[in-house]
């Protein structure tokens, strides 16, 4: 679907000969026997660090060790996870700046409102998912809203809480009766709040236990339940961005017969499958 | 160790499938795609590695994996919106030549 008549131009290019397919074939099935024979023949190092995170597993207050390493004893993985995700929104953001200015043009849809939800008004819906939504994206959030609690004791978490409210907010999308506008303040709020959050607990823990990022024992609970709350309002925000700014950008990558006839069986198709 | 067999063959396989669709791939989608079954090769790798011998998995791999997996849809994201770009702006360049 993606091959439109301008990339196929460069396809001819960039193609390479049958013989130096099979080369490459050859060397990579023979990287590849030998990565297989190297991981069968050594031993899989037994590390140290399963049992020190059963250890000090009471210390970091939470139950879920994955939990416990995430927002605790690696915490650092997880800021700097969520300024990446933040730094890619960043980079993608002047689109559907670009986008919401162009469909400003359209009655009933202002992107100055400094709204994040706008009601489309004279917008082709898709019935049958805007009757299916009313039932399911309630039951998403309480279904994230599960997911995030249960994250100090279960699997679950900030991660899996926010993908499951940034696919509420894409089907919501979908539907065609409301629009998302990510240049509204209220989302650049919502989409940088979980690494502000994680900052300010990083530095305000300092001054009591010494080191960045070390909670002190008994308050490590509710900072953790702290974080991976904004967390998960930035992480659907932002995955709702990123989805946002690439199916605006789709239209662009087709020629435009093709846009219009693509548009309405993409958003047809959606409904079964979630059914 | 039969179990652990099946999973290195799988996750080394899309590594390596992965990396012949990278390189033989004109069409940058396909490379886009054939850098996420890589990746993916790798999560699989570090998960089923993660067993270990009295029962409990260890935690510090699967954190592990699941910042990669948040890192390679940002990267993912960041790439296909480049692609989309690439393209829009040799569509434009072609107009202006003919």
């Amino acid at each position: 679907m993606f091959h439109t008549p301008n990339l196929k131009e460069h396809d001819h290019a960039n193609e390479l000969s049958v013989i130096t397919r099979i080369l490459c074939a050859i060397a990579i099935g023979t990287l590849s026997l030998s990565l297989i024979i190297m991981l069968i023949v050594t031993d899989n190092p037994s590390s140290v660090l399963p049992a020190l995170v059963q250890q000090q597993l009471t210390q970091s207050g939470v139950q879920n060790p994955v939990t416990a390493v995430l927002l605790n004893f690696r915490s650092y993985d997880t800021l700097l996870e969520i300024g990446v995700l933040l730094i890619v929104a960043v980079a993608m953001l002047p689109n559907s700046n670009f986008i919401s200015n162009i469909n400003s043009d359209m009655p009933g849809n202002n992107p100055s409102s400094g709204r994040l939800v706008s009601v489309v008004t004279n917008a082709q819906v898709n019935p049958t998912l805007e009757a299916v939504l009313r039932w399911l994206v309630p039951m998403i959030v309480v279904m994230a809203g599960y997911m995030l609690w249960t994250g100090a004791a279960l699997p679950g978490g900030a991660f899996q809480s926010g993908a499951l409210l940034a696919g509420a907010g894409v089907l919501v999308q979908l539907s065609g009766r409301l629009q998302f506008c990510f240049t509204s303040t209220i989302a650049k709020l919502l989409a940088t709040i979980g690494l502000i959050a994680f900052m300010v607990v990083a530095v305000g823990v300092a001054p009591t236990t010494g080191v960045i990022l070390q909670y002190p024992t008994e308050l490590a609970g509710p900072l953790i339940l702290l974080i991976e709350i904004a967390a998960t309002l930035s992480i659907a925000t932002i995955l709702l961005l990123l989805y946002n700014s690439l199916a605006t950008q789709i239209p662009e990558m087709s020629p435009k017969p093709l846009a219009s006839n693509k548009q309405p069986s993409a958003s047809n198709k959606q409904p079964p499958a979630q059914e | 160790m039969s179990q652990d067999l099946l999973y290195i063959i799988a996750s080394i396989g899309l590594f390596g499938i992965g990396l012949y669709g990278l390189i033989v791939a004109p069409h940058i989608i396909r490379k886009i795609l054939a850098i996420n079954i890589m990746s993916i090769g790798v999560f699989m790798l570090l998960v089923a590695s993660a067993s270990t011998v009295n029962g409990t998995p260890d935690p510090v791999l699967h954190a592990m994996v699941l910042t990669g997996i948040v890192v390679a849809i940002a990267g993912t994201a960041l790439a296909l919106f480049l692609a989309g770009k690439i393209h829009t702006l040799g569509q434009a360049s072609d107009k202006d030549g003919h």
